[in-house]
């Protein structure tokens, strides 16, 4: 799932300064399941607003939606005529989510009550981990399952770097070194000769904004 | 000849290398890299210009290593991955040479976090052996990265790093021949304390037949004084420091330490000089640069040999 | 046993205070109210395990939200006690009461009045 945590509350104070009439925007997937953006955070963020802004005698009138997903415009449109009235959104979506909102009302100021992380897993209730940086070029089947992008802190493809430390990183006694573990879990499969051969340097694919158009689907405005 | 280097030529000839270490100036005072160079002259066959050690900024290691060419050194340009990517790889490479560069150490690099711009992006766009293979394309193939032409290729002496005392231990020495496969020439090796360590990394490499294929050169710093063997010790990651090195510097008088962590550093040069696979010495002298010829001296590896 | 606590504290009862949520303390503060706070079972003695210390989290929580906002963090607290204390519950009120007392009234009350 996709990992975000709600910006200072100091910084979305001063993000809406000025503004009278604002639109909380939740979003009931990846956000809602980290306990950051769904319909209860707005709840608690509108509330932590309208008490800040009433101590400082310059109340700003707040209402709620969390919808299914703000990236996906069968939901979005539910909001359109919601919106019309606010002056402002503010949107606890991922960054996907929160663009998607901007770009179907462009009239209105859309800003952003989150930071999005990271893709990761579940680790317990309130607790998550970063698993994925979506480089498009998984080589999960070669390293063992654990990836040397996101969990080497240096992303290298041949590691482990002199650094490693009894197992872990060199940036912290916390953080496990992944060559380490990739070494281990390949070696206890017996599969070591995997990572024997010099993995030549990568083309990122990256580097640019990425679409993806399953076979036998079109772009929205080519099936119109 | 790869590059013909003076170090690959003393290399070449069968002579035990030394080499030596020069940390460029934070700052653009060109008087203390030719200060430290003085120090340098004669005593070794070529001199590491470190890039960013430890992620701190300090001036070019290519800017450096273009005064110690007219100080009449030679310089080892070491080049991390943390900093550039391919394409500023590339340029570097080109322009050092050109302006006569012919060793390269080609090295992952420390982390940002641990310098003085903790919060800037590591780059890593390849990593350490990727960047020996792409500068070996450059000198054999006379190809950048993307299969285009080179005019005049660089031919460079292709350096890289090896780490026996980092884990998993039984992994060095595959990550070692991994390197060879990349395109390596010679190996300097991190900091040796843990000599019996080192003794069965080099047996292994040997038994494996890799040190018939690389150049090896042994990492020694002599400690200072028992403080700095203790932030060896614990503080820096992959170096280990037993604990009988530093009761041996603890039993000698305050005033002998850095004499005696001299005489250890000169006994351990004088065994590689008989270990099987090991073919020279790298002397890092932190901040220590004038005390490089009384280890010289000590370590009984001059005069330099002078090859045309 | 019958003992005095003081008036100005309105229970509400929750089967356990695992129950409490964040936003339950915020909008009693929110509405108006001086303080709140939450009582709950001796730490180790809940019934659910772990009820009692998930609400403490969340009052650690509120405290900081309440700090953000520009309100006092002690405006809400927790309390444990078991079911046997009642003198101890009155004695927590009475402190509870007085901390109030020494903040001053919650300067949202008017704003509250209002709606």
């Amino acid at each position: 799932m996709i990992v975000a945590e709600r910006k200072p509350f100091e910084e979305i104070k001063e993000m809406l300064k000025g503004y009278k009439k604002v639109l909380s925007v939740g979003c009931g997937t990846c956000v809602a399941v980290c306990l950051t953006g769904g319909e209860k955070e707005v709840a608690v963020l509108n509330a932590e607003l309208d008490m800040a802004r009433k101590l400082e005698e310059d109340p700003i009138e707040l209402g709620a939606a969390t919808i299914e997903r703000q990236c996906d415009r069968e939901y979005l449109e539910v909001l359109d005529e919601m919106v019309k009235p606010y002056e402002a959104l503010l949107s606890m979506a991922c960054g996907a989510g929160i663009q998607f909102l901007a770009e179907r009302y462009p009239d209105k100021p859309v800003l952003p009550a989150v930071d999005t992380t990271f893709i990761g897993v579940n680790q317990d209730v309130g607790w998550y981990e970063e698993r994925c940086r979506s480089c498009s070029a998984c080589v999960l089947a070669w390293t063992g399952g654990i990836c040397p992008v996101t969990m080497c802190a240096k992303g290298l493809y041949n590691g482990p770097c002199g650094g490693t430390d009894q197992g872990k990183c060199e940036i912290s006694q916390d953080q496990p070194c992944a060559w380490f573990e990739i070494y281990g879990r390949l070696a206890g499969q017996d599969r070591l000769d995997l990572i024997k051969r010099f993995y030549a340097i990568v083309p990122w694919k990256n580097q640019k904004p990425r679409t993806l158009i399953q076979p036998g689907y079109k772009k929205p405005e080519q099936a119109k | 000849m790869k590059s013909g280097s003076n170090l690959e030529k003393v290399l070449r000839a069968g002579h035990f290398a030394f080499t030596g270490e020069l940390g460029p100036p934070r700052g653009t005072t060109a008087e203390e890299i030719v200060e430290k160079c003085e120090h340098l002259k004669g005593m070794v066959d070529a001199v590491n210009i470190t890039d960013n050690q430890t992620a701190v900024v300090r001036m070019a290691s290519w800017a450096a290593c273009l005064i110690l060419i007219q100080e009449g050194l030679e310089p080892n340009f070491q080049m991390v991955c943390r900093d550039r990517n391919r394409l500023a790889m590339q340029a570097d490479i080109l322009g050092a040479y050109t302006h006569g560069v012919r060793n390269m150490l080609c090295l992952t690099g420390d982390h940002c976090m641990f310098g003085d711009h903790p919060d800037a992006m590591g780059v890593f766009d390849i990593d350490s052996i990727q960047l020996i293979n792409m500068v070996k394309t450059m000198r054999d193939e006379g190809k950048f990265q993307t299969g285009a032409d080179i005019e005049d290729p660089p031919k460079i002496f292709i350096g890289a790093a090896a780490n026996p005392f980092a884990e998993p231990y039984e992994w060095r020495v595959h990550r070692l021949d991994k390197k060879i496969e990349a395109g390596v020439d010679f190996i300097q090796t991190q900091c040796i304390y843990n000599m019996d360590r080192f003794r069965k990394w080099i047996e292994q490499a040997n038994d494996m037949g890799l040190t018939e294929k690389v150049y090896i050169l042994a990492g020694v710093t002599p400690m200072k004084n028992v403080g700095m063997a203790r932030y060896m010790q614990k503080k820096v990651p992959g170096i280990e420091v037993p604990e009988d090195l530093i009761d041996r510097l603890k039993g000698v008088g305050k005033k002998q330490v850095a004499e005696e962590g001299i005489k250890i550093a000169c006994e351990q040069v004088e065994e590689f000089k008989e270990m099987k696979g090991v073919h020279g010495v790298h002397m890092m002298a932190i901040e220590w640069e004038h005390k490089v010829p009384q280890i010289a001296e000590q370590a009984k590896v001059l005069p330099r040999p002078q090859i045309d | 046993m019958r003992l005095d606590y003081p008036t100005n504290i309105k229970i509400i009862r929750v089967p356990c205070t695992g129950k409490v949520d964040v936003m339950h303390l915020l909008r009693a503060i929110q509405k108006g109210a001086d303080g709140v706070y939450a009582v709950g079972c001796l730490e180790g003695n809940c019934h659910y395990n772990e009820g009692n210390l998930r609400a403490r989290e969340r009052v650690d929580h509120v405290r900081i939200l309440l700090e953000e906002i520009g309100l006092e963090a002690d405006r809400v607290r927790m309390y444990n006690l078991s079911s046997g204390e009642g003198p101890t519950f009155a004695a927590y009120a009475k402190e509870m009461t007085d901390n109030i007392r020494e903040l001053g009234p919650n300067p949202l009350k008017k704003w509250a009045k209002t709606h």
